[in-house]
């Protein structure tokens, strides 16, 4: 990209109040989580049961207050943030690399390969995703990496419609063909050619795949099958705090908040990426009742996100800006 | 440039060597419903070293068709590729492997596309583009893959070489990105190079700087190119020979001079009354031939053109003719050839 373009890309995204915001999110909430050995006040797994159940901003040495076992609440929400986001991370590269392969392959291939691997997303989108999850989660025990993969390998489909639909677009374009002319082969094609004309709308994905993915790992860990105790990960102190939810909701709402501004945070990002990289917005001569790429994306997330409520509430309270 | 300029002084010479490129009844058909689309029907023709043949012909009459089924882009099926033999370089292309065809197209035969607005790839610099068929086909390191594309870029006449490498091709203009893709096109050095309507995106002074361009490359490297057009004046400027297209099959074929001073076939009778000319006397109605190309699933029994033509008699619809040698040098379908 040159840097003329690179410019214009950085001032659409600067001037996406909302996508600004969410990167700088992203950005924070994932220095926390690097430098949760250095910043956190206290080990996270240290119990001390004289300061159980302490309120927030109450104290200096615990200043998000205490759990049921007297664990300091900002220590364990800054590890537990290390588990989540890796999770949400190493998902979504799986997401993207299986999806993209997938979604190349069909494209690209046509024919048979492509109505192979097409029923084979269709088959695989058949079953509701949590409900995959919890099936395969219950077989392979749960750990870090095997969490993340489960969560991955059940939620490519998308990327690889998304892909697929990308290609078919590609593939008929003059330089595909000239390509061809010119001496390359399939592979060459598929990978040199055609993958790095879609980065853009993959990057969006994969932003909307953390977020996605960091939700998905809350709830099968608040399901347990997901990150085990004593490890800190949102979603299982989320399971933990509801036992005390009517006495010391803060339990609660602490994870849930840091869990909400996460995936607020890749989706506004998302969002904002989109908006800045898509080549059809820097047409200038857009008619102005055209649906636009945010009514589309919220089409995409109804569909998408029935497993997450929070989602949902945010979708709601986005469209009626 | 004159017509009589146009007859190359090598061409005497470049008509004893023998053909890089022999094309021997070359179909091209496409199964629809109801029946077989005949796209090109029976094509044949011979391309010498350094040699420039023009395939000319309205849209629909096969031409583009003709250079990709040489090159064997056409996905098939729909497509279905047929033919005596088409030789290049001892090898019949009809029957190689598709990696060995891959290993061809590019290196010892290339091609130059239309639009050069979008024959590029849109995220890669022009620098890499070129790059590319050099590391594949020639095995050059990176470092003389970009030396020799800075020298390629000096050669198809893009001032400040080594800077425009970096760019990318929408940063280009038109003719520019043309003179790119010719770079790329001719990378390799091929021996023979298929200019599908290259200049027909670009407006008419850089149209002529591009004629100009592959001439003059032509002479330095002894390409041989196909040139595939609809405009008469392009063949005119460049070619030494030309095949005329009509109904996808050769109707006229000959040195470009004598063809244009005498047609024989109707069909290029009436394309060259139709060429607008400037003349001093109020023009009168510019003459045109009358119909329209049959589409090719409804082709007639006789000789395609019949219907349009003004010289068709019984004969021309009941059978139709065959290319023969006419006059010297020169071949026609036709039973009652013009000038004959």
């Amino acid at each position: 990209m040159s840097s003329a373009a690179r410019a214009g890309v950085m001032r659409r995204f600067t001037r996406h109040h909302l996508a600004l915001f969410g990167g700088v999110t992203v950005v924070l909430l994932c220095l926390s989580a690097l430098l949760a050995p250095a910043i956190a006040p206290r080990d996270p797994l240290l119990l001390d049961t004289s300061v159980r159940f302490l309120l927030p901003f109450a104290s200096w040495t615990f200043p998000l207050g205490t759990d049921e076992l007297g664990r300091d609440t900002l220590s364990r929400l800054l590890y537990g943030g290390q588990i989540s986001l890796t999770v949400g991370l190493v998902a979504m590269a799986t997401t993207v690399v299986t999806g993209s392969v997938i979604g190349l392959l069909a494209g690209y291939l046509g024919g048979w390969t492509d109505t192979l691997l097409m029923r084979f997303v269709d088959t695989m989108l058949c079953f509701p995703q949590v409900f995959l999850l919890l099936v395969v989660a219950a077989f392979i025990p749960p750990t870090l990496i095997s969490i993340s993969l489960i969560i991955g390998l059940t939620s490519w489909m998308e990327v690889a419609r998304i892909v697929r639909s990308e290609i078919l677009h590609l593939k008929e374009q003059d330089f595909i063909q000239a390509a061809r002319a010119l001496g390359a082969g399939k592979t060459r094609i598929m990978f040199q050619e055609l993958l790095p004309n879609i980065v853009a709308p993959l990057l969006v994905a994969a932003t909307l795949k953390v977020a996605a993915a960091v939700l998905m790992e809350s709830y099968i860990s608040y399901l347990g099958y997901g990150v085990q105790p004593p490890l800190a990960s949102w979603g299982n102190m989320l399971t933990n705090a509801q036992g005390y939810f009517d006495t010391v909701p803060w339990l609660a709402i602490l994870p849930g908040v840091m869990i909400t501004l996460t995936v607020m945070g890749f989706n506004f990002l998302g969002d904002g990426l989109r908006d800045a990289l898509d080549p059809r917005l820097r047409m200038e001569s857009r008619p102005a009742n055209a649906p636009t790429l945010r009514t589309r994306r919220l089409a995409c997330l109804e569909q998408n996100d029935s497993a997450s409520r929070a989602g949902k509430r945010w979708l709601v309270a986005w469209r009626r800006r | 440039m004159t017509l009589a300029d146009t007859t190359a002084p090598d061409l005497s010479s470049a008509a004893n060597t023998a053909p890089v490129l022999r094309v021997d009844d070359l179909h091209v058909h496409f199964r629809i419903p109801g029946g077989v689309m005949r796209a090109v029907d029976g094509v044949s023709f011979d391309l010498r070293r350094g040699e420039t043949l023009g395939l000319v012909g309205e849209s629909g009459s096969g031409k583009t068709m003709t250079s990709l089924a040489l090159l064997r882009l056409l996905e098939t099926p729909p497509a279905q590729i047929d033919g005596k033999a088409v030789m290049f370089e001892g090898r019949d292309l009809l029957r190689l492997p598709e990696r060995e065809m891959t290993d061809l197209r590019g290196s010892r035969l290339s091609m130059v596309f239309q639009e050069p607005m979008t024959s590029l790839n849109p995220i890669m610099t022009i620098g890499r583009q070129i790059d590319e068929p050099l590391v594949r086909h020639l095995g050059l390191t990176a470092a003389a893959a970009r030396a020799r594309t800075h020298e390629l870029l000096g050669l198809v006449g893009i001032p400040r070489p080594a800077q425009a490498a970096t760019v990318y091709p929408h940063q280009l203009s038109g003719g520019m990105r043309q003179r790119a893709m010719i770079a790329i096109a001719l990378a390799c050095r091929p021996s023979v190079l298929v200019a599908d309507e290259p200049t027909t995106a670009l407006d008419v002074t850089i149209q002529a700087q591009i004629l100009e361009l592959l001439e003059q490359l032509q002479q330095e490297m002894g390409t041989a190119i196909l040139l595939i057009t609809h405009d008469l004046a392009v063949i005119a400027e460049t070619a030494h020979r030309v095949a005329v297209m009509y109904a996808g099959r050769i109707v006229e074929t000959g040195p470009v001079a004598a063809l244009f001073a005498a047609p024989l076939h109707p069909y290029t009778e009436g394309l060259l009354r139709s060429i607008p000319r400037v003349v001093r006397t109020p023009a009168a109605e510019l003459p045109e031939i009358p119909g329209f190309v049959p589409a090719p699933g409804t082709l007639p029994a006789g000789c395609a053109f019949a219907p349009r033509c003004a010289y068709a008699d019984a004969a021309c619809h009941g059978t139709r003719p065959a290319l023969q040698p006419a006059l010297s040098d020169r071949e026609v379908a036709c039973w009652k050839p013009r000038h004959g």
